[in-house]
């Protein structure tokens, strides 16, 4: 427990958090301050580069093992599998309609790669190591959840618009071509090509996530401020029971799969995570009459700041205490 | 005094995230030619919106401008209508008038 307290003391008073809270603040007070969307599209951009280069690297380091195919797999059952339970918990949880919960629950099984990220910064930080593909594994929970939600749908007798074009912008939806691509450069690459370009990658990582975690927690408190009426108690209080259901199952899987300290973090990181850019997108064209406002406020206003707050502390140390580390 | 001829103008306001769907579909009616504008912001029964504020595609607008002749309106509106009807958006059409009849 001094151990969770601690590790939670340290992240919230982290130059990383503290940024999120200043957006968060300057967004209630109805503050002026914006991040230029080119910047903060600058901002991702460099951050998916550098996370997927850095995990190529490691890669290239420690070599491959057959852990890595059956992490992969334990990520797509993760993903596929939270929102079902994510859904029947929105059903006796909240009043929500069928094609809101359904909506919902598809956000639950795939991720946020930016509380991924901010979470590689804490374990970097506790000098705690990962496994460098679990990358990878990021990019393969991003779409199993969609299916997913997409089944309940169907079964439940709903219309729903899935189409090939679809399927193509999510499965190559900008940041996961680039996570991805990344990865690969930086294991082809290797260490000789982590030292050609470290000093862009390496030492001006945390100071770019300070600023696009800003602009998170702008939008985020812009989320908060103008669409809180969405945030009932039920809808509330599973936005923070789902993340510790999600990393719980992130948990088992990973003390099964034989993960590091820092692996077993990231897939429960991985598994409370919940989207707001891919998945917000494909449901909006699949099913466009779910409301949007419950959606990407529950989980870019309560998910993503509780995870990035107390959750990934919670992660790490429980992921400590569990494999020994 | 130029010679103007009537036209109608069909704005369309949707979601960024249906635009090449609109598109496609308006070009299979045949009309080729349009005007895509970023949306800065605005407010309706979704609520308000900026687009500084959004973080995806998911909830950011666009607007389509079409000028076509009056007897291509059916066709457009039939292509639009299958995109649109179940998303967030705004259609209207006004009467205008253009010079060069011939591009349109």
């Amino acid at each position: 427990m001094d151990q969770i307290l601690s590790l939670a003391a340290t992240n919230l008073l982290s130059p990383i958090i503290l940024s999120f809270a200043l957006g968060v603040a300057a967004s209630l007070a109805r503050s002026d301050l914006s991040v230029p969307e080119a910047a903060a599209k600058a901002l991702s951009i460099y951050l998916l580069f550098a996370i997927g280069f850095k995990g190529g690297v490691s890669v290239a380091a420690h070599g491959i093992d057959a852990k890595l195919g059956l992490t992969l797999l334990a990520g797509i059952i993760l993903s596929a599998g939270l929102p079902i339970i994510a859904f029947a918990l929105l059903k006796v949880m909240t009043g929500l309609s069928r094609l809101d919960a359904a909506a919902v629950a598809a956000h639950y099984g795939s991720i946020s790669i930016v509380t991924f990220v901010a979470a590689t910064s804490v374990l970097q930080s506790s000098g705690i190591a990962s496994e460098g593909y679990m990358v990878a594994v990021a990019a393969a929970m991003e779409a199993p959840a969609i299916l997913s939600a997409l089944w309940l749908i169907t079964r439940g007798g709903g219309d729903q618009r899935m189409d090939g074009d679809l399927w193509r912008e999510i499965l190559l939806n900008g940041s996961i071509v680039l996570l991805v691509g990344s990865f690969f450069i930086g294991w082809i690459t290797g260490e000789k090509g982590l030292e050609e370009i470290s000093s862009f990658i390496v030492a001006p990582f945390k100071g770019v996530l300070c600023l696009f975690l800003l602009d998170m927690g702008l939008v985020a408190g812009r989320g908060l401020r103008d669409r809180s009426d969405v945030l009932r108690p039920g809808v509330l209080a599973f936005g923070v029971l789902m993340p510790i259901i999600g990393s719980t199952l992130g948990a088992v899987f990973g003390l099964v799969l034989g993960l590091s300290t820092g692996g077993v973090a990231l897939l429960m990181v991985l598994s409370a995570s919940a989207s707001y850019i891919a998945v917000p997108a494909a449901m909006r064209v699949a099913l466009p009459e779910a409301n949007p406002s419950i959606y990407l406020t529950l989980s870019l206003g309560v998910t993503f700041p509780f995870n990035l707050t107390l959750g990934i502390p919670l992660y790490v140390a429980v992921a400590s205490a569990l494999t020994g580390g | 005094m130029i010679q103007t001829h009537e036209a109608k103008r069909v704005e369309i306001t949707i979601e960024a995230i249906m635009q090449s769907r609109l598109t496609d579909a308006l070009r299979k009616a045949g009309v080729t030619g349009y005007t895509v504008l970023p949306v800065l912001g605005g407010s309706g029964r979704s609520g308000d919106w900026v687009r500084s504020g959004e973080i995806g595609r998911a909830s950011g607008m666009v607007q389509v401008v079409c000028i076509i002749r009056p007897d291509r309106l059916d066709g457009l509106m039939e292509a639009a209508f299958n995109v649109v009807d179940k998303h967030i958006g705004v259609v209207s059409i006004s009467d205008c008038d253009v010079v060069r009849a011939e591009r349109f």
